[in-house]
């Protein structure tokens, strides 16, 4: 026997199957997390709200919560255009085509404020949100639809992102040209300087980034009815009633 | 098989099939916790988009993710792997010592794995059939009610934010100790320090003698 080891000591052999009992606990505890978590994830959402609303950090906002956006792009970098570049054109079946800059958004057309939720397809929703901006139906109104249009396609300056919504769903007075969310500029993950709230509707509806508002006779553009809408999500999305889902309305 | 007889003043740690599964569990778990933050962190979202093909990666090897554990294990080259498995499952009364104390009692009878190894090793085998579960309910959810859709994100945010804690903790745990890092890079740690800090090992590799399966590889 090598002499640096000593008589092997003896030890005692109570050892028990700890590690079983715990990966098992484990899978227990996430099996009630998927089944409860929803109602747990809301009272915490209920008791972190003090914190979340005031938090200068931006620390909060990165907590798994209910209430905290997710930001989407589609594209590759997140598509950039300062406030002074900045133009909305609305065109197509209009008797006055219009190009706005964020001035005449700001301060030349009549401002309208929503304060409501915003439910994602995928399960978050961030409750009460105030939003600020020109409703698509002043907009509409002021360029002056032409007869026999139908719809309203929306195209993103990301330059992939499209929407369309019917012109009736268009002229509801909460679907909204924002320029303000949260009580500030659209910022640019948000979808700033300028994005649609479509408040109805689950937010792949709410095109971020909005660059031209098309009125037309007919969905007939290769996009149609709209970037999500073609890889299988419902063109009407209405929240609770579409995509299979049954959420509350937004309210 | 080809036995290679070691130098006796080392003891194979980590047989390959171990080292293996180590780094193939890490090189998934690094990948999908970049993507899964990218994903998650809005900033990191703007910063670095393509959304889609994050979105794949993730999901792609979130599946993969068990399989270099079934295949380490299930084969005839998983017997050092099975063995280390009881270890990391069985705990003794000087684990818990150890446990409770914060390293400092508990350490005459130390096997050949500490407590804070194997709860490391019992929250990771734990963590992988629960995220890929939560993440399979995230992802394929139209068969479920839609509050499960919601549980399974909040379970799943929840331990990955609690994983990527336990994994930078690993990770600086192991930088600290030389000797740890070469177990899991070449495979074996010097006797003398098996002697010295793993009195309960030692002796298991003592009975074994000359030709156990800890004196080669």
């Amino acid at each position: 026997m090598d002499p640096a080891i000593p008589d092997p000591p003896v030890f005692p052999v109570e050892d028990r199957p700890v590690g079983r009992r715990l990966v098992l606990g484990m899978l227990g505890l996430g099996g009630l997390g998927v089944l409860f978590g929803a109602k747990v994830q809301a009272g915490l959402a209920a008791f972190l709200r003090p914190l979340t609303l005031n938090d200068q950090t931006g620390l909060a906002a990165l907590l798994p919560s209910s209430e905290r956006f997710r930001i989407y792009s589609v594209t590759q970098t997140m598509p950039s255009r300062t406030d002074a570049q900045y133009r909305l054109v609305v065109n197509g079946a209009v008797d006055q085509p219009l190009e706005l800059d964020l001035a005449d958004l700001r301060d030349r057309l009549p401002q309208t404020r929503l304060t409501r939720d915003f439910q994602c397809v995928t399960g978050w929703r961030v409750a009460d949100v105030p939003w600020r901006g020109v409703t698509l139906a002043d907009l509409l109104a002021a360029a002056g639809v032409s007869p026999g249009a139908t719809h309203v396609r929306f195209h993103s300056f990301d330059g992939v992102y499209t929407e369309t919504l019917t012109l009736e769903q268009a002229q509801r007075d909460d679907v909204l040209v924002a320029h303000e969310m949260l009580g500030a500029p659209v910022t640019q993950p948000h979808g700033g300087p300028v994005r649609l709230y479509v408040a109805p509707m689950y937010g792949y509806k709410s095109l971020k980034w909005l660059d031209r508002i098309e009125v037309v006779r007919a969905l007939d553009a290769p996009t149609d009815p709209g970037y999500w809408e073609n890889l299988g999500y419902d063109t009407d999305a209405w929240v609770g009633d579409s995509n299979g889902l049954n959420d509350a309305p937004t309210t | 098989m080809k036995v290679t007889v070691l130098d006796a003043n080392d003891v194979v740690r980590f047989d390959r099939a171990e080292r293996w599964l180590h780094w193939s569990n890490a090189s998934l778990f690094l990948v999908l916790l970049a993507t899964g933050m990218t994903l998650y962190i809005p900033a990191l979202s703007s910063l670095v988009g393509r959304r889609v093909l994050l979105k794949d990666i993730h999901v792609l090897s979130g599946l993969l993710l068990p399989l270099p554990l079934l295949v380490a294990y299930g084969g005839s080259w998983g017997g050092g792997l099975r063995r280390d498995v009881r270890r990391l499952s069985r705990w003794s009364v000087d684990d818990r010592r150890w446990l409770t104390s914060g390293g400092r009692r508990g350490r005459a009878t130390m096997g050949k794995f500490n407590a804070g190894q194997k709860l490391n090793a019992i929250v990771v085998a734990g963590s992988i059939p629960l995220l890929l579960v939560t993440g399979s309910i995230m992802k394929w959810f139209n068969p479920f009610p839609l509050a499960w859709r919601t549980g399974a994100t909040f379970v799943h945010d929840w331990l990955s934010i609690a994983l990527l804690v336990v994994i930078i903790g690993h990770i600086l745990k192991a930088l600290t100790d030389p000797v740890a890092l070469r177990g899991m890079l070449r495979g074996t740690v010097p006797r003398a320090v098996v002697v010295r800090e793993h009195p309960r090992w030692a002796a298991e590799v003592e009975a074994e003698g000359p030709g156990g399966t800890e004196s080669r590889e």
